[in-house]
């Protein structure tokens, strides 16, 4: 036999017991090819060309996963930034296009749809602008799309006044969706640096430097290894570091295979895997729970930034050697509503704002999935946004922004979103307001070392 | 073929018949047992196959079917996946 039975028996345990599965696989879509100025004809054009292009990518999903025995939790639609799309044609039409893709990605049965965004870190063009004027209606009324704006870059600095607009798009979202606790903030995210081929929602795009179409996949494997941790009780930091190590790069070759095996089936060729470490809601399926293994009481008690660090590092080593191209945003995922252990630690008090926000300078992805009470206002939100662009930009690394006013609820209180998007205390806000800064506007400068020439 | 090899696990409480079930449905099937390894830990029978699919008489899909009903009969569990998914997670 050309495995050992424990190799057999632990490929299946990390899928039957521990919860690795395949996050996302994510087909990116150009559909800059469905401009036409007549906004009906836009529609119609994305309608059919995601319908087409999609339409074997969730029984082609289903098949790949069944035959490889590793589960496939969401298969996801990415299109070139919408604002570039719709920009010809009248800053109302918007909308349409929106409902053209939610009908598209219901009809093929897909979870989302992303790239309904701009990238607007210089400023914004008049269709950029539209949109975002058009957004948090779009957010209310679709079910599945996602929306994603670059506002910072290390090289054009942060633009300012797109952060005002776009807080007061996550304020009016916020009250559009108040039925629902805000759960159309779920949809839209802030990047600095953002990056063209990440397979994850809501900030997944297609950027325009890719190719016609391809395959994108993001893993989930925390439980794998929690319970490698687990296992290993007496090892030292370095030893732990190892070990993680190695069963990362089995973890990123599911992903691999699922990647390569479904864009082949497909036709298209395979972009990439996103290394990161995606939580899901289901027990035992938590990077809280691994901090925890790894020893701290709870995610966010001091040595938190050390144990998320070591983490992702150790990932990142054995998934590059894993995989024939990695991309995405690769970095640790904390997610809290998404994380159980993550929201246990936020509604005890132990992990606040301004500990998930130093988790990003080194390694996180950003400020993902936090509730924040309903009642704080716009500037606050900018100035938790321009704080976060900061740090994305001066550490030329890629950071997103999710956050989710939950109108009507304030800290201590629990938003509830269901599904992947899970559950969370509404965590409090530093209060005193930065207003007066946030309101002069203008550019902020990239840093002096992204002058790399 | 290498890609018409698959891995099958068949893993339960051990009771008379399990082999025998399982193994019929194969023959059925006309997918050929390459290689098989049987264990017992305690009361939990193991049974791990190599297996070809290459010249069977029904699509992957309907031999998992087929197999898995098998196991709701026996009271067992059993999984066939493609052997890719051991070759890329268990070798360099």
């Amino acid at each position: 036999m050309s495995f050992a039975a424990e190799e057999i028996l632990q490929t299946i345990k990390m899928v039957m017991v521990e919860q690795l599965d395949i996050r996302t696989v994510t087909l990116g879509l150009s559909v800059l090819d469905c401009a036409h100025p007549d906004a009906a004809q836009t529609a119609r054009r994305l309608y059919d060309k995601v319908m087409h292009a999609g339409g074997q990518l969730v029984p082609a999903a289903a098949a790949v996963a069944a035959e490889l025995g590793i589960p496939i939790a969401n298969t996801r639609i990415a299109i070139t930034p919408l604002a570039l799309v719709g920009a010809a044609n009248s800053p109302h039409d918007f909308p349409t296009l929106a409902a053209s893709l939610d009908h598209a990605a219901a009809d093929l049965g897909i979870d989302y749809l992303g790239g309904c965004g701009a990238l607007i870190a210089g400023g914004l063009s008049t269709a950029d602008a539209a949109l975002i004027e058009a957004l948090p209606r779009m957010l209310a009324k679709t079910e599945r799309l996602c929306a994603s704006f670059e506002v910072a870059s290390s090289r054009l600095g942060i633009n300012m006044d797109g952060v005002w607009l776009m807080a007061q798009a996550i304020a009016s979202t916020a009250e559009l969706t108040r039925d629902r606790d805000s759960i159309g903030c779920a949809k839209l995210v802030l990047f600095a640096n953002a990056v063209e081929d990440n397979p994850f929602m809501a900030g997944a795009f297609h950027g325009t430097g890719q190719p016609e179409a391809c395959l994108n996949v993001g893993v989930s494997g925390p439980g794998v290894i929690t319970n490698v941790v687990r296992a290993l009780p007496d090892a030292d930091l370095g030893q732990l570091a190892e070990a993680i190590k190695r069963i990362a790069f089995k973890i990123t070759r599911a992903g691999e295979l699922v990647g390569t095996t479904l864009a082949k089936r497909l036709g298209v060729p395979f972009g990439c895997v996103d290394l990161s470490l995606a939580p899901s809601p289901v027990p035992g399926d938590s990077v809280g729970e691994v901090l925890e293994a790894l020893g701290l009481e709870r995610a966010g008690v001091p040595g938190s930034t050390a144990a998320l660090a070591l983490l992702t590092d150790a990932v990142k080593r054995g998934g590059v050697m894993a995989s024939s191209r990695v991309g995405g945003l690769s970095g640790a995922f904390i997610p809290v509503s998404e994380d159980t252990a993550l929201s246990r630690a936020a509604g005890e008090g132990m992990l606040s704002v301004e500990k998930l926000e130093a988790l990003t300078a080194v390694c996180s992805v950003g400020l993902d999935m936090i509730a924040i009470p309903g009642a704080t206002p716009v500037a606050t939100i900018a100035g938790l946004i321009a704080d976060e662009l900061t740090i994305g930009i001066m550490n030329h690394k890629t950071v997103g922004v999710r956050l989710i006013p939950v109108v009507g609820k304030q800290a201590g209180e629990w938003a509830e979103f269901g599904g992947l998007l899970g559950r969370s205390p509404i965590l409090p806000v530093p209060a005193g307001s930065p207003a007066a800064f946030i309101r002069r506007g203008g550019r902020v400068p990239g840093p002096i070392h992204g002058l790399r020439n | 073929m290498a890609d018409a090899r698959a891995v099958l696990t068949v893993l339960g409480a051990d009771r008379v018949g399990i082999v025998a079930g399982v193994s019929g449905v194969l023959a059925d099937l006309n997918v050929n047992i390459e290689d098989i390894r049987m264990a017992l830990l305690g009361q939990v029978f193991t049974m791990i196959a190599m297996v070809n699919v290459g010249d069977a008489r029904a699509p992957f899909a309907e031999i998992q079917a087929a197999l898995t009903s098998a196991g709701q009969e026996l009271g067992v569990q059993v999984m066939l996946q493609r052997e890719e998914t051991f070759q890329a997670m268990q070798r360099i």
